[in-house]
Parts: C-alpha cells; structure tokens; sequence
C-alpha cells in the first residue's frame, strides 16, 4: 500500500492508550505469550514501545514498512526478534507477538468506521498489509541471526580442529581430524606454513590417523600442502596411514613419489629425530 | 673454488627486467665461477605464475652452469599461491632464510666435490 489512509493514522493516534490495553488483555489470554518467559511489566512496557513506534511511523503516511520513516520500528523488532530468541521464544511465538496487534486496532476500526462501507475496507487492508509485513521482517531477521550463528561456528570449528604442535625442535606435527575439503586445506596451509616461519621447523608430520576417507581430492589436497611447506624449505612426512587407505591410495593410482610416509606417528617421528640430528638413547640399566 | 651468489628479487619484476635478470644472473654465474645462487625473495607478498616460470628458469638455467639453486624467504602467502597455481618448482631446493639456504648449498656442494670453503659474494664477482 503506497500510503496509509489519513483516517486510520489519526484513528490510531487518537486511541493509542486504548489499543495498548485491549492488545494487552488479548495477549495476556494467549497461551504463546508465554508467561513463564517474560513477566507481564515487561511485556507492557515492549508493547507499549512497539505500539508508539508505529504509530509514529504511521503519521509519515508511508504504508511500506521499508521506508525510512519505519526504520526505528524495524530497529526495535530486529532487536526483540535477537531477544526473544535469547530467552527462548520460538520463531512463531515471536511473530505471534507482531501480528496480534491487528486485532485491537481491528476492534477500534470498527468502532469508529461503522458507518462507511470503503472507509472501513480500505483502512482493515492497510493494518493487515502493515502488520504483515512487519512480521515477515521479523522473520527474516530472526532467519538471518540463525545463520550467523552457524557461519560462526562453522569457523571456530575450522579453527579448532587443525591444531599445529610443535613436537620437537625444528619437528612440528599436525594431527587432521575429520574430512579434508578445500576449505579446510586452505586453513591447514595457512596455519602450517605460519607455524614453520615462526618455528623455524624443518619437518612436518601430517597425521591422517583421524581422516576417514582418502579419495583423489583428499589425497591432491595433502599433496598440495605438502608442496607448500615443501617451498616453505620444510620436508612432509604423512603418517597415520591406515591399511584401507593404503590399499585406497594405490588403487586410485595417487603419486606419493617423494613423499616419505609411516604407518604411525611414533615411526615418522624417529624418521624426523634421525634428519634433524637427534636420536633417542635408553639409558644403560646397571645389572 | 667458487663462491654463492646472492640475488634479491624485490616487487614489480617485469617482463624485460626478469630477462636482464637472468642475462646477469648467467653472465656473473660464469665469471665468479660460483657454485651456488641463493634467490631470496622475502620481499616479494604477491607472486605471479610468471614469477614461478621465472624462478624454475633461473634454476634450470644455474644447473646448466654447474651451479645450484636455493630460494629462499618465501612468505607463507607465497608458497601457497604457487602451489595454487601448479607452480611448485621442482628441482628447485627452498629453504626458510639465507642461513639455512648456505647450509644447505654447503651440504649439496660438499656432496658434490667434497671441498668447503666459500665466500658469500652479492653480485659483485670479487677476484
């Protein structure tokens, strides 16, 4: 609706205080109200802030929610959508919330335009075209604060899972858990290459004891980080290697021509002591 | 006996700047009789694949004359790029800083001729 009928703008500023109360009653019979969450002051005082803002938007006359005289109204219900799911609203009940204020204004609609016919029909169109909008901006911004939870996780996940330890000098090692996928092998590169300039290490030992399938992308991304840390001056060593993935690289025909690769972590890491100069002594037991 | 050449490849290599590079390069490589170039390109942050050609040429061509190569300083952001890209120079040895490059050129050299002793020379053939 491009603009409101000036009839219902000044209809609702005129009544505003007893919108609010009949809103409140309505809301109060309503099991989604959820009194258990939030106490019924605090509902009031939400309501009665909801209800102020729309009916300052609505003496601009604009009937799109999206223009700029609704912003402030926007802004109060993209926060009440983040709050009410903080304390554990469900989306519906948020939304119920929204579009339970037709009803009052319904009501006084009524009320006033009993006499004419077109008054009454356009201005119950406009309030339901009003809230109806607003509850489905509620939703998308609900929508939209889920999936920044996710994407938030997914990259602490990221994070957390390719961890680089520095098992001896100039040794790092770096125990994959999980699937290798590209993005994951960008993290890894980033976070093993950062950890050689910082160590100094000359060898890296990838363990895959953790990564359940090795198919032929799996095995181009290992060899990729292997040629990173390659031109980093730091020489692979790919440990953890499972029979069925032994038996999984050779069919799928995957060159590991000068990669030097141990069944365990415990043989890649006496492999990496001998090029590093170490070596493990046992001390001579006195009979 | 020869000595280690050190070449320091800083931004904006160029087409006829890389050329001049590698004339130069051949030309000292020959005279200083060196035995080792280390390539340090710890200044440069974005690498092109005309770059990784340039180092793979300057490598070969270092072989060709008896000499080996080490590149040296590649930046994490670097390295990866150049793997990206398929560029991941074979042949050619890397190492993390001109320390460890010299010492690996040492290794590769005694390995081959069993002799030490050289001088670190920047560009300038010295006698």
């Amino acid at each position: 609706m491009e603009s409101l009928p000036p009839g219902l703008v000044e209809l609702v500023a005129r009544h505003e205080a007893s919108i609010l109360s009949e809103w409140m009653t309505i809301q109060t019979k309503s099991p989604t109200t959820r009194a258990d969450l939030i106490t019924e002051a605090d509902l009031r005082e939400e309501s009665r802030r909801f209800l102020a803002l729309v009916r300052q938007a609505m003496t601009s006359g604009a009937g799109d929610i999206h223009a700029s005289a609704w912003s402030e109204a926007r802004e109060f219900l993209a926060g009440l959508s983040a709050s009410r799911a903080r304390h554990g609203f469900s989306p519906s009940e948020t939304l119920t919330f929204v579009f339970s204020l037709k009803q009052p204004i319904f009501n006084v609609v009524r009320r006033d335009m009993r006499a004419n016919a077109d008054a009454f029909a356009d201005s119950v169109w406009a309030v339901n075209d009003f809230v109806d909008a607003l509850a489905i901006y509620t939703s998308e911004v609900y929508q939209k604060g889920r999936e920044d939870v996710i994407r938030r996780q997914q990259q602490e996940m990221l994070e957390l899972s390719t961890p680089v330890v520095t098992l001896w000098d100039g040794v790092l090692a770096l125990p994959l858990i999980g699937t290798l996928d590209s993005a994951r092998t960008q993290v890894v590169m980033e976070s093993l290459l950062e950890k050689i300039v910082e160590t100094g290490a000359s060898i890296a030992i990838i363990d895959i004891t953790g990564v359940p399938t090795v198919d032929t992308l799996v095995a181009q991304h290992l060899l990729k980080t292997v040629a990173a840390a390659r031109l980093m001056g730091a020489d692979c060593i790919i440990s953890g290697i499972r029979p069925q993935i032994a038996q999984t690289i050779v069919h799928l025909g995957v060159e590991l021509a000068d990669v030097t690769t141990k069944a365990t972590l415990a043989d890649a890491f006496v492999v990496a002591l001998a090029r590093t100069g170490s070596s493990i002594s046992r001390p001579t037991r006195k009979a | 006996m020869g000595d280690f050449l050190l070449v320091t490849i800083q931004v904006d290599m160029h087409d006829r700047l890389a050329t001049t590079l590698q004339d130069d390069l051949t030309q000292r490589i020959v005279k200083a009789k060196a035995k080792g170039v280390l390539i340090d390109i710890s200044s440069l942050e974005v690498v092109d694949s005309f770059i990784g050609r340039m180092l793979g040429n300057i490598a070969a061509m270092s072989r060709v004359l008896d000499a080996q190569t080490v590149v040296v300083g590649m930046r994490p952001a670097v390295a990866i790029t150049l793997v990206e890209l398929g560029l991941s120079l074979p042949g050619v040895r890397t190492a993390l800083n001109v320390e460890r490059g010299m010492d690996l050129l040492r290794a590769a050299i005694a390995g081959d001729h069993g002799a030490p002793g050289e001088r670190l020379v920047h560009g300038h053939p010295q006698g």
